[in-house]
């Protein structure tokens, strides 16, 4: 349905996505939190701008807003090209615009993690609620936008709540903190050792410390790697040739290390094993060469996950995440087509608006 | 209406709330959710309302604590087990305990009221109903009970460990609690389990003093054996002995051998005379 209103205003989105821009041209448009309110102030100038509001991530830059007239995005563009030193023709290469009911559309995808690098991911859910905070601190929104956004929360909440698109872990760290939390349920209490001082050791034990693991240790075969490695984490070290004989008072072991051949025997871990009684022990093997003996899986009480495993996992719960999408779709489909309803009733207290928002870009 | 309803129908309702909570709960499953606790607890919960009034006009037809056949000792298990649930599913939120409850009463008080002759004939009260010997029995049962939930716990432990040994982590498996909860819910059930069979075999064992002839020696080998049983697997549990899949194992093999043998136990007593009826 078109209308034609007395007064008619127009909802935009504007900006660039990790779907058209590459990394490199991303973190030349995003804005921090101080440019941020230049932008507002400027964008605040700028006529026939009823409403606004800026989000800005590692993945996206966009502006939603309510016009007088689609042109003024024209304007957006080039306020914001000109503070941000992108040429104007560069970033109409990489540009994403929509218009009404699909803005609207984008938008509950935006807040429902659907439009996502990782789809279903949730930080973009804070990012846009902190987006919108920040419109409404600086009295940039009005009556359309606040109602969208609104119900593009509650969307979002709705599709988190009655499809699995947020279910499973999808990066190896955190699959690695998900089984952790099969075995031990609360990890707050669990000891972790961390063998090897690499990059793919470092990022799982702060993603378990992000989710709540308390105390770490962390053991190298270099020593000044391990302490520290240990000084940056706020963990303890532990020199690596003690790492069988205290191998018994962890509870989740992550193995990280270049070392050829195997640190860990079946014979170091049965051993630890009888000081734990009826306490589980973990390993995650993440080493290439492979850093634990596989037979160790088969003890009982010991559980064994390897690189591969992790990865495994990963894919998938990605690919089930996947399979969620096109179930979102439709739920956010049906919820646009009725907010569309909402909103193109919607006017302006004031009455600048007697008509409604016109349904233009279908 | 509710008035006319006798003990069986009221066993009968039970039954079905025990079961449609067990289908409900499958029914979820199947669709690759998680069943509703809210619902689970609910249909428990009427379950073991029914189940209680059912049991309350059994023991009141009966003038004592209804565990006089295999019926009775059947349902009394079940309603022991739910009793338990209703305690612990709150406390450590394992929503799939519902579930296994569920089935575990269903099958229990369903199959109990389906066997006709499991009810026929009641068995005499030893020592003519002495209220002392009603609460051994009644704690032994309820020691069974404890048991069941027991081995409904150790089962969800078996499938844990499965699915974490095999990486088969989704689907159903993610509902499951972790392995440390599950193990500590069923080393907590054993320990309470010991401690009520213990207790109901110290108190039997003061009247059984007096008259020895009064229990037959099947009777005493198979409650002994039994007892004995899930003594020695405590005491090799809390010493690190009997861990993980072995622990999970011994736990449902003594509540089959448990249950089997409620049968003979019950047998062993005369069936009861008209006279004994109250």
């Amino acid at each position: 349905m078109n209308s034609v209103e007395q007064t008619s205003s127009v909802f935009f989105v504007l900006g660039a996505t990790h779907h058209e821009a590459p990394i490199t041209v991303r973190e030349k448009l995003a804005v921090n939190d101080e440019a941020v309110g230049a932008l507002h102030l400027e964008l605040a100038r700028l006529d026939g701008l009823r409403e606004f509001a800026v989000l800005s991530t590692c993945n996206r830059t966009e502006f939603y807003g309510v016009a007088a007239n689609p042109e003024i995005s024209a304007g957006i563009q080039r306020i914001f090209c000109d503070r941000q030193g992108f040429p104007e023709t560069e970033f109409e290469a990489y540009r994403m615009q929509l218009q009404g009911r699909p803005a609207v559309q984008h938008l509950l995808e935006v807040a429902s993690g659907l439009d996502s690098q990782l789809v279903g991911e949730t930080e973009i859910f804070g990012q846009l609620k902190e987006a919108y905070a920040l419109a409404q601190n600086r009295q940039s929104t009005g009556p359309i936008l606040n109602r969208l956004f609104q119900k593009a929360f509650q969307a979002a909440k709705h599709v988190r709540t009655h499809t699995a698109i947020t279910t499973g872990r999808v990066s190896v760290a955190n699959v690695a903190v998900d089984l952790a939390q099969s075995i031990f349920g609360d990890i707050g209490e669990t000891r972790i050792l961390l063998l090897g001082a690499g990059e793919i050791g470092e990022k799982t034990a702060r993603a378990f410390q992000s989710r709540g693991a308390g105390s770490l240790t962390v053991s190298s075969r270099n020593i000044e790697h391990a302490m520290a490695l240990a000084k940056s984490l706020d963990a303890t070290a532990l020199p690596f040739e003690n790492r069988e004989p205290h191998l018994g008072e962890f509870d989740i072991v992550v193995c990280s290390t270049a070392a050829p051949g195997m640190v860990l025997s079946l014979e170091s871990v049965r051993t630890a094993m009888k000081r734990r009684t009826a306490r589980p022990l973990f390993f995650i093997d993440l080493a290439l060469p492979r850093d634990v003996e596989p037979a160790v899986a088969e003890l009982p009480n010991v559980y064994l996950y390897n690189l591969d495993d992790l990865a495994k996992i990963a894919d998938e719960n990605r690919a089930a995440r996947e399979a969620e999408i096109e179930k979102c779709r439709q739920i956010l489909t049906h919820r646009t087509e009725a907010l569309w309803r909402q909103i193109s009733g919607s006017a302006y207290p004031d009455g600048s608006l007697s008509g409604s928002v016109r349904l233009s870009g279908q | 209406m509710l008035a006319q309803l006798n003990d069986r129908d009221w066993l009968w309702i039970a039954g079905e709330f025990y079961l449609v909570g067990f289908l409900l709960g499958t029914w979820s499953l199947m669709r690759g959710g998680r069943p509703s606790g809210v619902a689970m607890y609910g249909l428990i919960t009427a379950g073991y309302l029914m189940q209680l009034t059912g049991l309350y006009l059994r023991g009141m037809a009966v003038g004592g604590c209804p565990l006089g056949n295999t019926f009775e000792l059947f349902q009394f298990t079940a309603w022991s087990a739910t009793t338990l649930y209703l305690v612990i599913g709150v406390t450590f939120r394992t929503s799939l305990l519902g579930y296994f409850t569920a089935c575990l009463s269903a099958v229990l008080t369903l199959s109990s009221l389906a066997i006709p002759a499991w009810d026929a004939t009641r068995r005499a009260h030893i020592f003519g109903g002495n209220p002392w010997i009603e609460f051994h029995a009644a704690l032994a049962l309820f020691s069974y009970g404890v048991f069941a939930l027991l081995a409904l716990t150790a089962a969800m432990l078996l499938l844990r460990n499965y699915s974490l040994k095999h990486k088969r982590l989704g689907g159903w498996f993610s509902f499951l609690p972790s392995i440390l909860d599950l193990d500590l819910i069923s080393a907590r059930l054993l320990g309470t389990g010991v401690t009520l069979i213990t207790a109901s075999l110290i108190v039997g064992s003061f009247y059984w003093l007096q008259d020895t002839a009064s229990v037959n020696h099947a009777k005493l080998l198979i409650t002994i054996g039994i007892w004995l049983a899930y003594v020695i697997a405590l005491i090799m549990r809390l010493r690190g002995n009997l861990i993980s899949r072995r622990f999970a194992w011994t736990c449902i093999a003594l509540f089959a051998v448990a249950l089997v043998s409620l049968g003979p136990v019950n047998s062993s007593r005369p069936p009861e005379t008209t006279s004994q009826r109250k």
